[in-house]
C-alpha cells in the first residue's frame, strides 16, 4: 500500500476490500498499488459520466485481468417521469413530452404515441394520405439522422475520429430539412393525433430531392472510411456476439436482431402509416456481431433514401391536400404557420376567430383548453424506430387526458443484452458492443 | 375502469362556477367478447384451449377491442400459460410488461399487462393480470422470457408489483432509497407553484382542468 496520499488516486479499506478512487490522469500510483494486491479480481465502475458509455450509462464491470466476468448496467440517471407527466396534460400536449424521450428519434416517439391515440379514437383510416406520406418521409429522414449519430459516435468511441465529423455533417443536412418543415431541428412535436402539425412549406419537394442526392453522394464517401477498413474490422468482427435465440428471449429488436439474420422489421411485417405502399428491402446480416450491426445501419441509409424519393413522388400530386383529419372536434389547430417569432397560429386563422366568427373562437378555445375526449380502452401501437420496436401502450379512461401511457423502448430492452454480449470478452470490446446496441439514455430512462 | 365521474373539472375546490359540476358521465369499458372474435383471434384461442385444457379456469375474460386481443388471466396460471404460448403457439418474444393502476377497481387495483409477439405467425396478443393492492404478488416470467427482467423491475419500481421468483427485484429507474412507487395514481406528481408577473401558476396537478 502506498505510504503517501495521492490526491488523484486515493484508496480506502472497506468490508468488500480496498476501494481505489481515480479522479485524475495520473494512473501510476494506482497501477503500483494494484500490482501489490493479491487478488486478480477487480470491480471497476465505468460511468455514468464517461465519454465512451454512449450517454449517462453506468457499467459495473468485474474483471479478471483484462477479461470481463460480469457486467451490470446502472440506468435511471436520465429518468424524467415523462410517462407520469403526460397523465396531467391533454392528449395533444403529450406529444410535446414524448418527443423528448429518445431525443435522437423524436418523430418515432410521436408516431408511436399518435398511432395509439388514433387507434383508440378509431380514426386510423381517416388520417389523410398526405399526412401519412409526410409521416413516413419525416421518419425516414429521422432514421438517417439517428443512424448518423450511431455510426459517428460508435466510431468515435472505438477511436476513429473522422467518421464522426462526416456523420454529424450529414446529420446537419437532415436537421435542416426538419427545421425547414417543422420550424424545429429536434423535439418538434410535429406528428399530432390525427395528422401532422402543419402543411409542408412551398418548395419542399425540390429541397428534399436535392438533399437526397447530396446525402447519397456523401454516404459513399462515408462508407469508404470504415467498410472493409482492416483496423475497424479487427475491433468489430466477432465482437459483442448475440445469436437469434439470445436476442429473441431478451426481446431485442432492430439492427441487433437483424444482424442475426432475422428480417424482423415492422415496416414490412406489420405496416403502419402506409408503409405497404413503398418499395424497400429489409437489410440483414448473419454475423451476429458489431460489424454486422454496423453494416446494417450503413445499408439502411440507402433504403431510407429510396423511401424518401417515393414520398417525394407522391407529394407532387398531393399539393394542397389536407394534413389533419376532417373531424374538427379532434383536429387540433393545424392551421399553424411559421411567423417572424416562430411557429404559431396562422394569421388567417386568427383573423377568422377574432374578427368574423364567434363560433370558431368558441370552438378553438374549447379544443385548446379542454382538448378532446378519447373513448375508454387500451391499445398497443408499435413502430420500427432506428433502434427496434418502439411500442406505446396507451390507456384511456374516456377523459381528456391519457390515463396511462407506457413506452416499450427499444433502447431499454436492447441494453439488457449488454451482459450477454460482453461477459467473457475483453474490457475494450464492451465499448464496441454497447455502441452497436446504440442505446439512447433519454429513451432508456424516459 | 368503470367508475362514474362527477363534474367536468379535474381539480376540486377551485370554484367551478360553470354550472357543470353536477354532470355525471359514466365510463364504459370494453366487455367480454363473444365468438367469433374475428381475424386470427379465434385460431389463437382455439389453439390455446387445445394445448391448455384448463383454459376456461385460467382465463377470466377474453376481450377483443379495437382489433386487439386481451386475455385476462389468473396470476397463479400465468407461468403455465406463458410457457404454452411460447412453446406451442410460437409467441417467441415478450415485448415487455406495463403496469396500470386502477384505484377504483376494488381488489384488482394493480394490473400487469404483457405484450407478446409471435414472429413465426406475425401475431400479437396481450395478457393482463390483475392483483389487489394489499397482495401485489405476480409470478415472474423471467424464466420464460429472459427479457422480462428489466421490464418487471421497472413495473416493480413504478407500481410496487412484486414479481415472485425474479432473480433480483430492485429499483431500476428511481434511486435505490426512493420512497413510494411514482406511477401509482395515489402518488402525487409534485411540482411547485411558480410566480410570474404577480400571478401564481399552480403545479400541473393542481391546475383546473377538464376530465
Amino acid at each position: 500500500m502506498s505510504t503517501y496520499a495521492d490526491p488523484y488516486a486515493s484508496s480506502r479499506e472497506t468490508t468488500e476490500g480496498t476501494v481505489f478512487s481515480v479522479t485524475g490522469g495520473d494512473w501510476d500510483s494506482l497501477v503500483t498499488e494494484i500490482g501489490q494486491a493479491k487478488e486478480e479480481r477487480v470491480v471497476v465502475n465505468m460511468g455514468p459520466q464517461h465519454p465512451s458509455t454512449h450517454g449517462v450509462l453506468r457499467l459495473v464491470l468485474e474483471l479478471e485481468g483484462e477479461t470481463v466476468t460480469e457486467v451490470r448496467c446502472g440506468i435511471g440517471y436520465l429518468h424524467t417521469g415523462i410517462e407520469k407527466n403526460i397523465e396531467f396534460r391533454n392528449w395533444t400536449q403529450a406529444t410535446t413530452f414524448v418527443t423528448r424521450m429518445d431525443y435522437l428519434a423524436p418523430l418515432f416517439n410521436e408516431a408511436a404515441y399518435c398511432l395509439g391515440v388514433e387507434k383508440l379514437l378509431g380514426i386510423t383510416n381517416d388520417v389523410p394520405e398526405k399526412a401519412n406520406v409526410i409521416r413516413v418521409m419525416m421518419m425516414e429522414f429521422n432514421r438517417i439522422s439517428s443512424h448518423m449519430v450511431a455510426l459517428g459516435t460508435g466510431a468515435l468511441e472505438l477511436g476513429a475520429l473522422s467518421p464522426m465529423i462526416f456523420c454529424f455533417r450529414e446529420r446537419e443536412k437532415v436537421l435542416d430539412i426538419f427545421e425547414f418543415i417543422s420550424g424545429l431541428r429536434m423535439n418538434m412535436a410535429y406528428i399530432r393525433p390525427g395528422g401532422v402539425a402543419q402543411d409542408l412549406p412551398t418548395g419542399t419537394v425540390e429541397k428534399i430531392l436535392a438533399t437526397v442526392k447530396d446525402l447519397r453522394h456523401s454516404f459513399k464517401d462515408n462508407e469508404k472510411l470504415l467498410v472493409g477498413n482492416s483496423i475497424w474490422m479487427k475491433r468489430t468482427e466477432g465482437i459483442g456476439y448475440l445469436d437469434l435465440a439470445g436476442a429473441t428471449t431478451l426481446g431485442v429488436t432492430g439492427p441487433v436482431i437483424r444482424a442475426t439474420g432475422l428480417p424482423l422489421d415492422l415496416r414490412k411485417i406489420q405496416p403502419y402509416s402506409g408503409y405497404e405502399n413503398y418499395k424497400f428491402d429489409v437489410v440483414t446480416a448473419d454475423t451476429c456481431d458489431v460489424y454486422g450491426r454496423f453494416l446494417i445501419r450503413i445499408n439502411e441509409l440507402e433504403q431510407s433514401l429510396r423511401i424518401i424519393e417515393q414520398c417525394a413522388e407522391k407529394l407532387k400530386s398531393l399539393e394542397g391536400a389536407p394534413v389533419m383529419v376532417a373531424d374538427k372536434k379532434i383536429a387540433w389547430p393545424a392551421q399553424l404557420a411559421i411567423g417572424a417569432d416562430g411557429m404559431g397560429n396562422s394569421l388567417s386563422h386568427i383573423r377568422e376567430i377574432m374578427g368574423t366568427s364567434m363560433e370558431s373562437l368558441i370552438h378553438h378555445f374549447k379544443l385548446v383548453t379542454e382538448g378532446f375526449r378519447v373513448p375508454a380502452g387500451q391499445v398497443y401501437s408499435a413502430v420500427e424506430s432506428p433502434r427496434g420496436e418502439l411500442g406505446a401502450h396507451v390507456v384511456s379512461d374516456g377523459g381528456t387526458r391519457p390515463y396511462r401511457v407506457h413506452f416499450r423502448e427499444p433502447s431499454f430492452n436492447n441494453l439488457q443484452s449488454t451482459s450477454a454480449m460482453c461477459e467473457g470478452s475483453m474490457v475494450a470490446d464492451i465499448i464496441g458492443a454497447v455502441a452497436s446496441i446504440d442505446p439512447v439514455m433519454g429513451g432508456v430512462d424516459r | 375502469m368503470s367508475e362514474d365521474k362527477q363534474g367536468m373539472f379535474g381539480a376540486h375546490g377551485t370554484g367551478d362556477t360553470s354550472g357543470y359540476g353536477g354532470l355525471v358521465a359514466s365510463a364504459a369499458s370494453a366487455g367480454s367478447a363473444q365468438r367469433p372474435f374475428g381475424g386470427y383471434f379465434d385460431q389463437v384461442t382455439d389453439d390455446l384451449e387445445r394445448a391448455y385444457p384448463d383454459f376456461a379456469d385460467a382465463i377470466e375474460r377474453v376481450v377483443v377491442d379495437r382489433g386487439e386481443l386481451t386475455l385476462h388471466i389468473k396470476r397463479e396460471r400465468l407461468v403455465e400459460v406463458a410457457l404454452i404460448l411460447r412453446d406451442k403457439l410460437k409467441f417467441e418474444m415478450s415485448m415487455g410488461v406495463s403496469g396500470v393502476h386502477y384505484p377504483d377497481d376494488t381488489n384488482r387495483e394493480l394490473h400487469a399487462v404483457y405484450h407478446l409477439l409471435s414472429v413465426t405467425n406475425n401475431q400479437r396478443i396481450r395478457l393482463e393480470v390483475s392483483v389487489p393492492d394489499i397482495d401485489p404478488h405476480i409470478p415472474s416470467l423471467v424464466e420464460v422470457w429472459a427479457g422480462s427482467n428489466w421490464n418487471e423491475r421497472e413495473t416493480f419500481d413504478m407500481f410496487g408489483i412484486i414479481f415472485d421468483g425474479h432473480p433480483g427485484l430492485t429499483r431500476i429507474l428511481m434511486p435505490d432509497d426512493w420512497q413510494g412507487h411514482p406511477q401509482r395514481k395515489d402518488y402525487a406528481l409534485g411540482g411547485i407553484p411558480v410566480e410570474y408577473k404577480g400571478a401564481v401558476v399552480p403545479p400541473p396537478s393542481d391546475r383546473r382542468s377538464y376530465k
